[in-house]
């Protein structure tokens, strides 16, 4: 792929278009699991922050989201580290912020995803879990979170699509990510509509790649299907 | 760090303008892409093969891209080709008002298409078994069964997707539209006051979002009054951020 030399320039951005959006999955996944169990809590504060977390967040634009942190983030920063008597500039980097602000969107998408998921497991498997002497966190993550997994993978799977469309906001805030450089080479060429064509296709690529990993990690969580069509 | 609610108050006539924006970008980009929804579906859930493979390679592309690129594609990208730059079409394309309009509607046909023929494939089979037998003529038995049936199973998934589109139309701020992101990304150019100003903003959106949603539910008890309605899982499955 050569693109009147800007070819290079294209692909290295979708490495960082597609390392932000793994770093985002991770994180992404860790705060849908914790507001997973916060929604699922006996504990009713845990419940209503967890409610407000979802509601907030899926409501308002991740465009917002990814502008605030970015503008804002450094000055929450500051002045907590004021706080401690640091009273240097600090500014957090675009690949930060992107990642802070689609994990938290991811968060709030997958908290539903794993709450359906942990509510479909019958509650005899906890009880029987509880019969055999483990204590709650250890049948979550022995019985529970691995049949959550096969569970809510589909639910997973589409998020993870959102996400990988969501990464080209960051380049908003000047990530050097796939836009971007279809943005530069944009710039030097006068050619718009063959680098954002480029760029499209390329987008292209990466969802069809992570559905078929999607579709390749069912299947294997999922033994039972897998005896059925063999 | 201090909270400066005079900067709110002081700007809120510039983001209520923005409000506007949005909700005209919203309004007229979803009745349009309704508009172009229909038909797309109805080829999507044709027996024909030929009929049926010929909107997939649209959707799949919509669907498939981020929004940011297909509006950089149709406001940048338009300007390339001379053809376009000296056609009747020019002094539309060369604003990015209609190019904002254009694109979210390409956009928002692609999903509501899906959404569609998942509606039309979710309608009991007997209920066009019936039409047939009254003896309806496949135009007929479509306006008058296929459609409406196909509305009211719809309409909880629309709504969502409506609502998604809301915060899509954020994106209209990075060519230039002043819209409540725009507005807000002007304000703050101005006063530096990121944190006051986006909530502001954020909270706007809520609103508007939660109002879209009553709305709905409204809409929803009046249409499906005859039956308790569950979105089917092929619905669901078009944009997992519906499920709630």
């Amino acid at each position: 792929m050569d693109l009147l030399g800007f070819g290079d320039l294209l692909l290295s951005g979708a490495w960082v278009t597609v390392k932000l959006a793994l770093t985002s999955l991770v994180f992404g996944l860790i705060f849908g699991l914790l507001g997973a169990s916060a929604k699922l809590s006996r504990f009713w504060p845990a419940r209503a922050l967890a409610t407000a977390y979802t509601t907030f967040i899926r409501g308002i634009p991740e465009l917002l989201l990814v502008l605030t942190i970015y503008f804002g983030g450094s000055m929450v920063l500051m002045a907590i580290a004021e706080q401690f008597g640091y009273t240097e500039y600090i500014e957090i980097s675009a690949f930060a912020a992107g990642v802070a602000a689609l994990s938290i969107a991811f968060g709030a998408y997958s908290t539903e995803v794993f709450r359906a998921a942990i509510q479909a497991i019958p509650k005899g498997q906890w009880e029987s879990a509880q019969a055999l002497g483990m204590t709650p966190l250890k049948t979550f993550f022995r019985i529970i979170l691995p049949q959550v997994w096969r569970l809510a993978l589909p639910g997973l799977g589409n998020l993870f699509q959102v996400l990988l469309k969501d990464t080209a906001l960051v380049s908003v805030v000047g990530l050097n990510d796939l836009m971007r450089q279809a943005y530069v080479a944009t710039g030097s060429t006068k050619q718009p509509f063959t680098f954002y064509m480029a760029a499209a296709v390329i987008y292209l690529g990466l969802t069809v790649i992570s559905t078929l990993m999607t579709t390749w990690l069912e299947r294997r969580a999922d033994p039972a299907s897998r005896r059925a069509a063999a | 760090m201090n909270w400066d609610w005079n900067v709110i108050i002081e700007y809120f006539p510039r983001l209520i303008d923005g409000v506007w924006l949005t909700l005209e970008l919203v309004f007229f980009s979803g009745l349009l892409g309704l508009l172009l929804a229909v038909p797309l579906a109805l080829m999507r859930a044709s027996h024909n093969p030929w009929l049926r493979a010929l909107p997939f390679g649209y959707i799949f592309f919509f669907r498939g891209t981020p929004l940011l690129v297909q509006i950089f594609l149709i406001y940048y990208g338009a300007s390339q080709f001379e053809v376009i730059r000296e056609s009747v079409l020019w002094p539309i394309l060369r604003e990015p008002y209609w190019c904002a309009i254009i694109a979210f509607t390409l956009n928002t046909a692609a999903y509501s298409a899906e959404l569609i023929r998942g509606a039309i494939q979710a309608i009991p089979k007997g209920e066009l078994e019936a039409a047939d037998a009254f003896g309806m003529s496949r135009v007929l038995k479509i306006r008058r069964i296929v459609l409406p049936r196909a509305f009211g199973i719809v309409l909880p998934a629309y709504g969502n997707e409506l609502i998604l589109m809301l915060k899509s139309s954020s994106l209209a701020s990075t060519i230039t539209l002043l819209d409540i992101t725009g507005a807000a990304r002007t304000i703050i150019a101005r006063t530096y006051t990121p944190l006051e100003i986006f909530a502001a903003a954020g909270v706007l959106y809520l609103l508007i979002a939660a109002v879209m949603i009553g709305s709905f539910r409204l809409l929803e008890k009046r249409l499906n009054r005859h039956q308790h309605y569950k979105m089917p899982a092929e619905l669901a499955a078009v944009d997992p951020r519906m499920v709630d």
